[in-house]
């Protein structure tokens, strides 16, 4: 009976504080802090590191919209949350922001209600195979045995995959990522299946990376991105745009470190429209004129969010392939700043 | 032929007895090759054993905690890595608690041990019962920080509870102060506790940093979470226990209804309610604290089990018992307290210990709501750069924490039975 009084008064405290409930940028304005829900623990997408401080390239994104709206990239604070929790925390309210390596699906942007801002990263599904093995195609997997994920979408194209290509295989079904890695070095699969982006992270901690190969196929479209909630149209402007403007930094060779001096004005107007030198789009979202540019200065450009969390430098070493700019024969594209 | 004698004229030194009846090779022929079947186990253990020390004492020995990844670590030893404990040991134990306030959790659980003591040992000054009382409020503003008025106004509840029942009697009857004690308190901690709070904290501030709850994590967590639902549950559940055998018919349907429906849900059930479901019934924008949550649902779980526990003990008890209290003309609450708990908890301690160690180890359960406690915390661990790739350090050594815990709650146990046997079995 103690706590329950406990929980009582606090219950009212809550409730006072909480009963205001305008748009959601104002809510972020007034708390002063960005609630933002991120994975429990993905390599390079989000983990804490020893001293508590999130990291990684979803977290990256929330900082910049951290710094967007509130002008400082450490104004986050972040919901660790399951596969489970995610859809609930936003939904209700707990979280203003899901960053969360998320696919974007119909049934989750129209049933669910959600509204995806725009795509961050470009996953698929692929394929882990031994060298010793001696399989360079996926097609070539007839009768293997596989350790797959189960209750995930990678389940349903696996099997679709094989049908498709009238092959065989045995399942061998697996709870989590860790199990999986167990299970594959043991031998009790041929095969590891799981995104990409998760296989070159989990063959990154093998002791020895180079005796395992990542298949050229991928068999599935996974494209990740940030969410908000459905019926708040200026706080989805405001993630997709900070999301626009990290893109757009890229495209326009805007980095942390020449941004400074970019704000003084260039000779290109689109840079001055983005940094806020020309025009005024942050009055447009409601934000500051500087708003592009402190998203900017949180951890850089899109490139220097990829490339410091998840790029070729980190340990995960992935490649930019899809996600690279559009210039570049990537899918990573931005509408116009004007 | 005179000298020859067949008469021994000296003893016969003492032999030793055969080598094969005396020492480790009698003990082991008796207990380990006793036959063939325990001679071929015996053997079979024995490989078994060597099999599994061939691979942990190397990997146990060539270890290392000196390296900053699992990289580093294998260059340096064979065995295994517990660098990541020593870089993560505080992140382990304490959360994302900040570190400059490290000194508020680690007073909270000396004071706890403080406090348990009179309760386990009754060796000690009975006043300290006082403190153990007032321990649980204390560790609240310890631990979440904020005014101290908070906890003050409601213990002013309990005291209004405990004044009703010493005062009002007198003035209107047993049953009305019972009741008056119960809703009392609920209706001054509902409406009036929080705003006296702050009025006091206005006149006299007294407050320390406020940490949320989002910044618990570790086996902090886990303690805090183990040692609220144990220590609420056993009243709740005595509660509960009581009010299902009462002849009050009101009461009785509450508390079967209670136990019954809490009982037949999982507990992972209830905690997606706690941290999912909760959040669409209350009013949108309301920040129920998940951890306060997560404790309430642990509780009331506990409780009901704890209520079916100790109505097992009661039913144990001799109807003569029960008898011989209304003999002696105590009232309800005399009885109980005097003749009948006593013996009804003394004859469920095994299992109420084991259901506590049980509730203990419930709290990694936590981890699939996301809260980072030991199981999830390994988890986001593992999310590093540099730790990815390492399972059995962290699990390994959550399991020895996990069991130092519960193998101390089992000893404690079994002293508490050694200590109340009376002999009548």
């Amino acid at each position: 009976m103690k706590k329950s009084a406990l929980i009582g008064a606090l219950t009212l405290t809550g409730l006072a504080a909480g009963m205001a409930s305008a748009g959601t940028v104002d809510d972020v304005k007034a708390k002063g802090f960005l609630q933002c829900g991120v994975t429990t623990g993905l390599v390079g997408f989000a983990a804490p590191d020893a001293n508590g401080n999130w990291e990684g390239f979803d977290v990256g994104f929330c900082r910049a919209v951290a710094a967007a709206v509130l002008g400082d990239p450490q104004a986050v604070k972040f919901t660790p949350t399951t596969g489970k929790t995610r859809f609930t925390a936003l939904a209700s309210g707990e979280i203003d922001l899901l960053a969360r390596n998320t696919t974007w699906t119909f049934s989750r942007d129209v049933d669910l209600k959600f509204t995806f801002v725009g795509v961050n990263y470009y996953d698929g599904q692929g394929f882990m195979v031994p060298k010793e093995l001696g399989v360079s195609s996926a097609k070539e997997l007839d009768g293997a045995t596989v350790c797959i994920q189960t209750g995930t979408t990678t389940e349903l194209n696996l099997a679709d995959y094989f049908r498709a290509n009238n092959m065989n295989y045995e399942p061998v079904p697996i709870e989590t990522n860790a199990e999986a890695q167990q299970q594959y070095l043991a031998g009790a699969c041929d095969v590891y299946t799981t995104d990409a982006s998760g296989l070159a992270a989990t063959r990154a901690t093998f002791e020895n990376p180079s005796a395992h190969i990542l298949l050229p196929e991928i068999i599935s479209k996974e494209p990740l991105g940030p969410l908000v909630r459905h019926g708040d149209d200026q706080w989805a402007d405001i993630a997709r745009w900070t999301l626009n403007a990290l893109i757009t930094a890229e495209e326009l060779g805007v980095t942390k470190a020449n941004l400074e001096e970019m704000a003084k004005g260039t000779n290109n107007p689109e840079i001055n429209r983005l940094l806020g030198t020309e025009g005024d789009l942050g009055g447009m979202l409601g934000l500051g004129k500087d708003w592009a540019k402190n998203a900017i200065a949180a951890g850089g450009n899109y490139g220097e969010i990829f490339n410091s969390n998840i790029g070729e430098a980190t340990t995960i070493a992935l490649a930019r392939g899809l996600n690279a700019q559009w210039k570049d024969g990537g899918l990573i594209y931005s509408p116009p700043f004007r | 032929m005179a000298d020859l004698s067949y008469v021994r004229t000296q003893m016969v030194p003492q032999q030793d007895p055969p080598i094969t009846e005396t020492g480790a090779i009698k003990w082991a022929r008796e207990n380990l090759f006793s036959g063939v079947t325990n001679s071929v186990l015996t053997l079979l253990a024995l490989y078994f054993l060597y099999q599994v020390l061939h691979e942990v004492i190397p990997w146990l020995f060539f270890s290392t905690w000196n390296a900053n990844s699992l990289a580093e670590c294998r260059e340096i030893a064979e065995g295994g890595c517990w660098a990541v404990i020593r870089e993560r040991w505080p992140q382990l134990v304490f959360g994302f608690y900040p570190s400059e306030y490290y000194w508020r959790p680690v007073l909270t659980f000396v004071l706890m041990l403080v406090a348990l003591a009179p309760v386990l040992f009754n060796g000690l000054p009975r006043r300290m019962v006082w403190f153990s009382a007032l321990f649980p409020f204390l560790a609240f503003w310890l631990l979440w920080g904020g005014s101290l008025w908070l906890p003050v106004a409601v213990i002013a509840g309990f005291a209004l509870a405990a004044m009703s029942v010493i005062y009002l009697p007198a003035l209107t009857g047993t049953l009305l102060a019972t009741i008056v004690a119960f809703i009392a308190p609920v209706l001054w901690w509902l409406f009036l506790a929080a705003p006296v709070a702050s009025i006091l904290q206005a006149i006299l501030p007294l407050a320390i940093e406020p940490i949320e709850s989002a910044k618990f994590g570790g086996f902090m967590l886990s303690v805090t979470i183990g040692i609220t639902g144990i220590s609420l549950s056993l009243p709740i559940g005595i509660l509960l226990a009581l009010g299902r055998q009462s002849n009050l018919i009101a009461v009785k349907a509450i508390c079967v209804g209670f136990i019954e429906f809490i009982r037949g849900v999982p507990l992972i059930t209830l905690l997606f309610v706690a941290s999912t479901l909760l959040n669409y019934f209350l009013p949108p924008g309301t920040t129920f604290d998940i951890i306060l949550r997560v404790m309430i649902m642990v509780t009331l779980f506990s409780s009901a089990y704890m209520a079916e526990v100790i109505r097992g003990g009661l039913s144990a008890l001799p109807k003569g018992q029960y008898e011989a209290a209304d003999a002696l003309g105590l009232d309800y609450w005399k009885s109980m307290r005097l003749i009948i708990m006593p013996q009804a908890l003394k004859i469920t301690i095994p299992s109420i210990v084991s259901l506590f160690i049980g509730l203990f180890k419930d709290t990694t359960l936590v981890s699939i709501i996301g809260l980072l406690d030991p199981i999830g915390l390994s988890n986001a661990i593992r999310a590093d750069q540099d730790w990815n790739g390492i399972v059995w350090e962290l699990y390994g050594f959550i399991a020895l924490m996990f069991w130092i815990f519960c193998f101390s709650m089992s000893r404690y146990s079994m002293y508490l039975e050694r200590k109340l046997q009376t002999g009548h079995r």
